[in-house]
């Protein structure tokens, strides 16, 4: 707490973002320990975490007070008037330093406490379990054993202990490869398709230059060009600083999408995932993916190779072991790449990011062959930068290891497995077969932005009904009307029993089902908030009756014309 | 008859069809006076059976002796036509061409088409002027019906029947007409009961570059406003496109000769610049080989989507107009019969619950397009494929419906039509069997004659059989006015439309059947959870006569 000086701030006015009037919203913003909180006058909460501070600005004193810009890992961006210069230096001094640690025991899932008790902590870190998962693959086989050679994190420090190889690479093959790799990573398997009549595997090395092709006889190269960290990051942030244009044009907001290259990145990452996939598919081939390191990229294709080939990775357990298995046991470097601590911000890239987008990507090509949903990428997403659990912290296995993070820390994935309702696609279809490969189409026209994702707090900009929200509630309601019908139908049936015994009972008469109050729900403007969170952590937008969203439109409308909502403005500007 | 001069060759044997997302069929092509047919002998089904009026555009190609006609429709769907034979394939191609762009009006399909069905509720009385004003009648008395148009003589691009203020007589919508464009006096378009704002719609004034003014004309508006209100004027051109107007003869309304009237400029484009953007688009979206840069810089130099968004930008402003300034509005361009009724028509969709069911669109394209004198005939005579030297073609309508689709995206539970209505729509407007978008206003359709000679689109649609296609399983009624957002994130390519013929919908579609199972399974549940609920109480009130005798 030695970095809070000034705990609440009153009179501090929430501008409204894509506003070109300044509408704003006054309210009084709360500093604690591990949120800014912004409560404004229709006692609407808005919560931030500050390990979802990327950037803190402070700009020119105006007349009406100091302005304080925040802006989000997670894609929020707040706008705050802060009356007294004085208050907005201490805020913005305090959010420097909450929002960038320098030590991994000072995040928040070092304080977090869900009130659990050890036990259940622990079960909850066994909840995925990547043993079982080589099982499930079909590995260790008779071409497939599991080395020890890394058991003590001697060969490889950002691999994982356990690790699968060729039965025929004995251990001073293993070590004499890991020399000849960057960073010691040597191939190791990463996915071993199994069907009847082939058996391929994708796996995974690191690189930094490739392979002479004389030496390797049998292999075709195939170089995909995927981007690296810093041209993503760069991307990324073109991308976002289109979208946050007042008044944006249609021709402004699709050139900036091209110049920003972000949708031409989404398409290579899914063309070396989708090429991996038919090579296993159709060829019959096995694949050696890398890169430089092998823990961006390579993450990348892998894991969504994985997913095309593979229909388990597409249920909700299914994808967070495709999450633990590809990205964090192979050591993706998830604080280095989301910015956990105060680090070089050159290491910062969305590559995660842009995997759940491509994930996305498919989802929409593919509405029926997902367990989950958008809100479970999107609240993912808000995990890897969270720091609120233990899994995405560190770098590698044995840095986590380091950390005591399983006894220290929780794990995201029982939270959202207990949550599970709000993530589940009403229209996945489990009939599909085990195998089922995804064959997605990836001419251009099929990359949209993902306005969901980037402008998840931006309500003025989301459909004002949602079909999926409806659909999901219906579904949920089926059950219990179904629940509902075999009620009613005992019931019925022992009141006829009884009838014909003649024996009846007080008890019964006043034992009228009451109506089930799910058939009172309305379709339309009963939507619920995309982004399913934590209600202690995050206020849900729109939710509140007060909230109205069509006394929102009148503003955002009138950013196209101001004319309109001040008539004076008018004339004046019809001449110029 | 004439067709037959027009086909050379009626029939070819062993031609493939090639089309997207069908394996080839090898058949048998045949020619009639309005269709292409071809059936491939094996099962004796036919394969393709294409209106001559739906191609747009054909190229032939050769090799050897193999020919092949490709073609282009006006739905923009493209298929190839492989033909053994060059003289057949001249021949062919000669027929289609002369076939798809006959002159004559009374030649088209739609009368000789003769339905299938029978007819439960002729369409071509299913809207009538007198009906619809009942509608407002019950609300207001502030309006009659005028028959001063009874011969299309006062303006020969409105309907024998208009809507004007009581308090203005025949004699003085006839001065106004002279001072409009086109003779398009101010009428009414659209009554908004909440408050008894209107909107109104007419032609510009001709005032010309001396300033020109008409008294009956700043009466009749003025007759609309309440005492101390004051109204916009929305003009869908710019400034300074409204200013060079005046050079020919037209003009705006002068803040001096209109003080209680404020006036507000939005630019809409028009004819070939649309026209353009359609061709431009649809090339973008018929080019499977671009890399992401292309795709993205060719949809947007299209500009299809700032066309939509200026559009619906002004509709928004009309109805914001109305429903929160509380002020009435008229509304024109240059001539008041395209960009002007895609605002007044768009605003009534924003506005008013009844234009969102199936019925009130159809009255409201009745209204508000075919009568009110959009030029379909002229307007959607070729389609993208065409690089017509007139300047008439213009996707007008098509825009229109895209932006309907847009607000229809944003509120999918709002509309009791789907998509699939809108497209119907579409391919009706460009090519149909039906009479309903023959001709170019209402003055046209009653020399052809259309309603004794031809059948009405709304006969077929409004039937439960094609009901149910067209119905969204989402749809419940609430009676909000909708505010559609129009930022660029917010705003899509209408895929329905545009990569219709580019890519599967396979996945896509089954999604939309199991949506459509959860629906009715839950109306199925629920229906079952009420007569149950009702056996019980029975049970009940029965058991609880028992006991109390």
């Amino acid at each position: 707490m030695e970095h809070i000086r000034t705990t609440k701030v009153e009179q501090v006015k929430l501008l409204d973002r894509f506003s070109t009037s300044n509408k704003s919203l006054t309210g009084t913003l709360y500093l604690t320990a591990t949120h800014l909180l912004f409560i404004d006058s229709h006692q609407k909460e808005t919560w931030i975490l500050h390990h979802h501070i990327a950037l803190v600005e402070k700009l020119a004193l105006t007349t009406s007070g100091c302005p304080l810009v925040i802006q989000c890992k997670n894609f929020r961006i707040v706008h705050f008037i802060v009356p007294r210069e004085r208050d907005c230096h201490d805020i913005y001094n305090s959010l420097l330093q909450l929002s960038k640690q320098a030590k991994y025991e000072d995040l928040y899932a070092f304080s977090y406490n869900p009130k659990q008790n050890d036990m259940e902590r622990l079960q909850g870190w066994q909840l995925i379990d990547l043993a079982e998962e080589y099982k499930r693959m079909g590995v260790p086989n008779s071409n497939w054993q599991l080395s020890d050679g890394n058991r003590e994190y001697k060969i490889c420090e950002t691999y994982p202990r356990e690790l699968y190889v060729p039965r025929i690479a004995s251990k001073p093959i293993i070590v004499g490869s890991s020399k000849f790799r960057s960073k010691g990573r040597f191939p190791v398997l990463s996915y071993y398709h199994q069907n009847k009549e082939l058996n391929a595997m994708a796996n995974r090395a690191a690189g930094k230059g490739y392979e002479n092709e004389d030496n390797y006889s049998n292999i075709r190269f195939q170089f995909v060009g995927i981007e690296n960290i810093h041209v993503m990051r760069s991307s990324l942030q073109k991308l976002l600083e289109v979208n946050g244009t007042k008044g944006l044009s249609v021709s402004d907001f699709y050139s900036g999408l091209e110049s920003s290259g972000w949708l031409r990145h989404i398409k290579a990452v899914m063309d070396a995932a989708i090429f991996l996939a038919k090579a296993i598919m159709v060829e019959n081939a096995s694949v050696l993916v890398h890169c430089s390191d092998g823990w961006d990229r390579t993450s990348q294709v892998c894991s969504l190779g994985s997913l095309l080939l593979d229909s388990y990775y597409r249920t909700i357990k299914g994808f967070m072991v495709l999450i633990e298995k590809d990205w964090i046991s192979f050591g993706h470097k998830f604080s280095e790449r989301c910015g956990h601590l105060d680090g070089d911000p050159k290491e910062v890239s969305p590559v995660f990011t842009q995997f759940l987008e491509c994930v996305w990507h498919l989802t929409e090509q593919f509405p029926q062959d997902f367990e989950f949903n958008e809100a479970f990428l999107l609240q993912i997403h808000e995990h890897i930068h969270s720091c609120q659990f233990g899994n995405f912290l560190g770098n590698c296995q044995k840095e986590r290891e380091e950390l005591k993070l399983k006894e220290k820390t929780y794990s995201l994935w029982p939270f959202l497995l207990d949550d599970q309702k709000k993530y589940l696609n009403p229209l996945y279809s489990s009939k599909s077969p085990k195998f089922a490969v995804l064959e997605p189409n990836t001419v251009s026209f099929n990359f949209k932005f993902w306005r969901n994702m980037y402008h998840q707090f931006d309500r003025t900009l989301h459909p004002r009904q949602s079909v999926f929200n409806i659909i999901m509630n219906m579904n949920e309601q089926n059950k219990q009307l179904e629940k509902d019908i075999k009620d009613l139908e005992s019931k019925i049936k022992q009141r006829k029993n009884k009838q014909t015994d003649g024996i009846l009972t007080k008890e019964l008469l006043h034992s009228v089902h009451p109506e089930s109050p799910t058939l009172k729900t309305s379709l339309c403007f009963k939507e619920q908030t995309l982004l399913p969170v934590n209600h202690a952590l995050r206020t849900i937008e729109g939710s509140n009756p007060a909230d109205n969203r069509y006394s929102e439109y009148a503003e955002e409308f009138s950013k196209s014309e101001p004319g309109v909502v001040s008539l004076e403005c008018g004339v004046a500007r019809m001449t110029c | 008859m004439e067709f037959a001069e027009l086909i050379k060759t009626p029939r070819v044997d062993n031609v493939v069809l090639h089309r997207p997302f069908y394996p080839a069929v090898e058949g048998t092509l045949c020619l009639t006076g309005h269709h292409l047919i071809l059936s491939s002998r094996q099962d004796n089904t036919e394969e393709l059976w294409l209106l001559h009026s739906n191609i747009d555009a054909i190229d032939k190609r050769f090799v050897g002796p193999l020919g092949t006609i490709i073609i282009k429709c006006k739905d923009f769907r493209i298929i190839q036509l492989d033909i053994p034979g060059m003289e057949e394939c001249l021949n062919i191609a000669s027929s289609i061409e002369a076939l798809s762009t006959l002159d004559s009006i009374t030649l088209m399909y739609p009368f000789f088409y003769r339905p299938m069905f029978e007819v439960v509720e002729d369409g071509w009385h299913s809207f009538l002027p007198e009906q619809e004003f009942e509608l407002y009648s019950s609300a207001t008395s502030e309006w009659r019906l005028s028959y001063v148009n009874k011969e299309f003589a006062v303006c020969p691009s409105y309907p024998p029947i208009v809507i004007v203020p009581k308090s203005i007589d025949d004699e003085a919508l006839r001065k106004v007409a002279a001072f409009r464009h086109g003779g398009r006096f101010p009428v009414l378009s659209y009554y908004h009961k909440k408050n008894g704002m209107v909107i109104m719609r007419s032609g510009q004034p001709l005032t010309g570059t001396n300033g020109r003014r008409c008294k009956e004309d700043e009466k009749l508006i003025n007759a609309t406003l309440r005492a101390g209100k004051r109204g916009y004027i929305i003009d869908t051109r710019s400034l300074n496109v409204a200013q060079q107007a005046r050079a020919k003869g037209g003009g705006f309304e002068q803040e001096a000769h209109y003080p209680q009237w404020r006036r507000l400029h939005k630019s809409i484009e028009r004819y070939h610049i649309l026209q353009e953007s359609l061709i431009k688009l649809v090339e973008a979206c018929n080019d499977q080989t671009h890399n992401m840069d292309r795709w993205l810089g060719r949809l947007e130099a299209s500009n299809w989507l700032t066309h939509i968004k200026e559009i619906l930008t002004t509709a928004c402003l009309a109805a914001q107009c109305i429903d929160r300034e509380g002020a009435s509005i008229l509304i024109h361009g240059t001539e008041g019969t395209d960009s002007t009724l895609q605002v007044t028509s768009l605003a009534q969709i924003i506005l008013e619950p009844r234009s969102r069911t199936i019925r009130g669109f159809e009255a409201l394209i009745e209204r508000e397009w075919l009568q009110a004198g959009h030029p379909f005939q002229q307007r959607c005579a070729q389609s993208a494929y065409y690089n017509s030297k007139q300047k008439w073609e213009s996707p007008v309508f098509l825009l229109f419906l895209d932006c309907v689709w847009q607000i229809l995206r944003q509120f999918p539970c709002s509309f009791e039509f789907n998509e699939n209505f809108l497209i119907m729509l579409f391919e009706h407007a460009y090519a149909s069997q039906f009479g309903t978008f023959l001709g170019n206003n209402e003055s046209e359709r009653c020399k052809l004659k259309l309603q004794q000679k031809t059948m009405s689109l709304w006969s077929w649609v409004n039937r439960p059989g094609e009901l149910s296609k067209f119905t969204n399983p989402l749809f419940e009624a609430n009676n909000l006015v909708i505010w559609p957002s129009v930022a660029p994130q917010s705003l899509q390519l209408w895929e329905g439309i545009f990569l219709r013929w580019n890519r599967s919908s396979k996945y896509l579609d089954e999604a939309y059947e199991e949506m459509v199972n959860i629906i009715e399974y839950n109306k199925e549940l629920q229906a079952k959870v009420n007569v149950l609920r009702r056996q019980l109480a029975e049970l009940e009130t029965e058991d609880g006569m028992q006991e109390s005798p």
